[in-house]
């Protein structure tokens, strides 16, 4: 045994890990219930100048990355590594202990044991025992000792490690956080339809990244529910590499679209009191759009003496939801429809037909971010659900026979012990040291 | 039949099994037990089936959802999780009395449900942000976890009652609580079913992440109602640390059970009408 020097085993302390936790969740409040990431003046507002100055020297602001909240979690994780470093190995020596050394005259006092004798020799018994132990899993070794035999058999020894898979799966977690705030970064960009960039523009800072690629937003569409209710945020987004498409998605809520490692999510919308109009004619299969206001006409480039305009546009809420077209081609009167908004019609004209579509436009919000962290955040995750199903459901179950042979006939003992959920384990005892003693 | 029948039966069979449960608690009237414990999983199955209906009906009037989408509807799964973690411990511990502790809960939540008027209870088509095959995962596990609180709660009163009178010498066979099981099973129980709820809220808490990085690319963002639930589960993380290691039991154990379960209603219900965030479409 090494001499403990004082600071590890303060650092090693269940108390100290009680503390931090006890910390960690009353800190915690304060951010729920002060608004976060507001500007100074904001406070000032809400509160007082005096409390706003007092808030900034305490960075309650930004709580959950201040300095003393993440000294609190690094106090966490120092106390996790500290005390496995303490405690792991004499796990271990448990999990690898030779259970056929065992002091013999231990089995006969543990909480679990029973006797009975055979009228066979102790190498039948041996046979007998083992092969039954085998057939309910029990895979058993055995060894000579003096005159006697000591068979051991065990289940569940990894499971001893559970909890320390446990603290390894936060210290996982955190890892995978550090990495995502080192090489990853979060951001938005507000992307009119029809338009690309190939930057956005980081939280908090507003500073603009480069993506490394060009995105573009081919179209926007909002669907709603008979309610009103918006049941459908949609962006057609396209990727672009030297202006070649490289990948074109639609992206809903929970549906992003990801490109080398970043990933485009719909998050917000905004509306322009501009339409955006698409003609294409049937029989030339030429087609193109428009970007007109409200009560504007304009010529067609692709199709001689046509033009298109919007006379009239109904609103819900915020969003147009009907639009009304004027449409006029070379031969004949115009035409006048109302369209929804975002619909197509087919538009009979003297010699032709006309697919003809109009929307608001719109541009789309999206959230942009790049965490290559958090596939290691994710792994820390299953690890923390499978270290706690093993530390909390499962046990280290040990049982030895001790056969001694005398005249003929062997006494036996069988003894048992579980590091955890001792009930359980006295019936798994009871009932296999019945299927032991039946013929 | 429709669901808001089926389901505005099960308050009052709620309250019923309730009864029942008290009256075998009260007056040891033992040939009860079984009676109430049929009665409880009848209730339980009517629930079941108000559930499913109303499940089947959303899909009906076309926006076919599980009924886990808003207040009512998360109250009265909330409600069907307690009983069914209720029945668990009651076919696995075999004690009933247990009952009179844990079914109380269903029965207020329900009632809740029924009757507050602050509560909509049509059956409303889904926002963009909740579509996602990751709010059944994520509902159904926090709510599994959340019951055995309430359940591990009524535990902590039972443990709580009991040792009061026995401290108070009051307490033979003859009494009323004799009934009761023995202290230090009690504290077994409790501990063990807060043992279960942690897990579970662990898997809430990692569902709700990995749902939330999928929709908004942050798997963290220090919103309430996730901070909230982390404070819950560092709680539950520091009773089973205390108990494991410092050896802690009976009173401290029960005190901490109720403790933790206020922690829960806090996050469960107290964030969406006092706090604001992302989670503020569960407030109506």
């Amino acid at each position: 045994m090494k001499k403990k020097n004082p600071v590890f085993s303060f650092f090693a302390s269940v108390k100290l890990a009680l503390f931090t936790l006890f910390m960690l969740a009353v800190t915690s409040i304060i951010g729920t219930v002060i608004p976060q990431k507001e500007s100074f003046d904001w406070y000032v507002q809400r509160y007082s100048e005096s409390t706003a100055k007092l808030f900034e020297v305490l960075s309650i602001p930004d709580m959950y990355n201040s300095w003393w909240f993440l000294g609190l979690l690094g106090l966490l994780s120092l106390n996790l590594i500290v005390c496995s470093i303490d405690r792991f190995p004499g796990v271990w020596k448990q999990i690898k202990a030779d259970n056929l050394a065992n002091d013999l005259s231990r089995l006969a006092k543990m909480r679990l044991s029973e006797k009975w004798d055979l009228d066979k020799t102790e190498a039948e018994c041996a046979s007998e025992l083992t092969n039954k132990l085998a057939s309910n899993g029990w895979n058993s070794a055995q060894r000579k000792r003096d005159d006697s035999l000591l068979i051991f058999a065990q289940k569940g020894a990894m499971t001893r490690t559970g909890v320390y898979i446990v603290h390894a799966s936060i210290l996982v977690i955190f890892i995978g956080a550090i990495v995502g705030e080192l090489y990853g970064f979060k951001g938005s960009i507000m992307l009119p339809e029809t338009k690309s960039t190939t930057s956005i523009f980081q939280f908090g800072s507003g500073s603009p990244i480069d993506l490394g690629f060009e995105v573009r937003c081919d179209r926007f569409d909002i669907e709603f529910y008979d309610t009103g209710m918006p049941k459908a945020y949609r962006s057609h987004l396209t990727v672009l590499e030297d202006s070649k498409v490289i990948l074109e998605k639609n992206i809903v809520v929970n549906d992003p679209l990801t490109y080398k490692g970043i990933t485009f999510y719909q998050s917000s919308y905004q509306g322009y009191q501009d339409f955006i109009l698409s003609v294409a004619e049937k029989n030339t299969d030429t087609s193109e759009s428009v970007t007109l206001s409200f009560q504007q006409r304009a010529n067609l480039s692709n199709h001689n003496n046509t033009a298109i305009g919007i006379i009239n546009a109904e609103m819900r809420g915020q969003s147009v939801s009907r639009i009304k077209i004027w449409f006029k081609d070379e031969q004949g009167p115009a035409s006048v429809f109302w369209i929804r908004a975002g619909d197509e019609v087919t538009v009979q004209r003297a010699d032709t037909e006309y697919i003809i579509g109009g929307k608001q436009m719109y541009a789309t919000g999206l959230q942009v971010a790049k965490d290559p962290g958090v596939w290691i955040v994710y792994i820390g995750c299953g690890m923390m659900i499978l270290g706690l199903f093993v530390a909390f459901f499962m046990s280290h179950r040990r049982i030895w026979l001790l056969l001694k042979e005398e005249h003929g006939s062997t006494s036996i003992l069988l003894a048992g012990s579980t590091n955890k959920n001792k009930m359980g384990f006295e019936k798994t005892f009871s009932s296999l040291a019945d299927v032991l003693k039946s013929n | 039949m429709d669901s808001s029948q089926l389901l505005g039966i099960t308050t009052f069979t709620y309250l019923f099994s309730t009864i029942l449960y008290a009256v075998i608690f009260i007056f040891k009237a033992k040939k009860l037990g079984t009676p109430a414990t049929v009665f409880t999983v009848l209730a339980f199955l009517v629930q079941t089936a108000g559930l499913l209906l109303r499940w089947q009906e959303s899909y009906k009037i076309g926006y076919g959802h599980a009924p886990l989408t808003n207040m009512y509807e998360s109250v009265v799964f909330f409600a069907w999780t307690i009983i069914l973690m209720y029945l668990l411990i009651e076919w696995k511990f075999k004690t009933k009395v247990i009952g009179a502790f844990a079914v109380p809960f269903a029965f207020l939540a329900m009632a809740y449900a029924s009757f507050s008027t602050g509560i909509n209870k049509e059956i409303s088509p889904l926002i963009p942000a909740l579509q996602s095959n990751w709010l059944l995962a994520h509902v159904v596990t926090c709510f599994i976890g959340y019951a055995a609180f309430a359940v591990a709660a009524g535990l902590g009163i039972m443990y709580l009652v009991k040792n009061t009178s026995e401290s108070r010498k009051t307490t033979n066979n003859e009494s009323l609580l004799g009934t009761l099981p023995p202290l230090k099973v009690i504290d077994d129980i409790t501990h063990k079913t807060m043992v279960f709820g942690f897990l579970w809220l662990s898997v809430g808490i990692i569902t709700g992440a990995i749902w939330a990085n999928s929709a908004w690319g942050t798997y963290w963002s220090w919103d309430p109602k996730e901070t909230w639930s982390l404070i819950t589960w560092f709680i539950y993380a520091i009773t089973l640390h205390a108990r494991y290691t410092r050896g802690w039991g009976g009173t401290r154990i029960a005190w901490l059970a109720l403790f933790g379960f206020v922690s829960v209603i806090f996050t469960y219900y107290g964030v969406n009408f006092l706090l604001s965030g992302l989670h503020s479409y569960g407030s109506n």
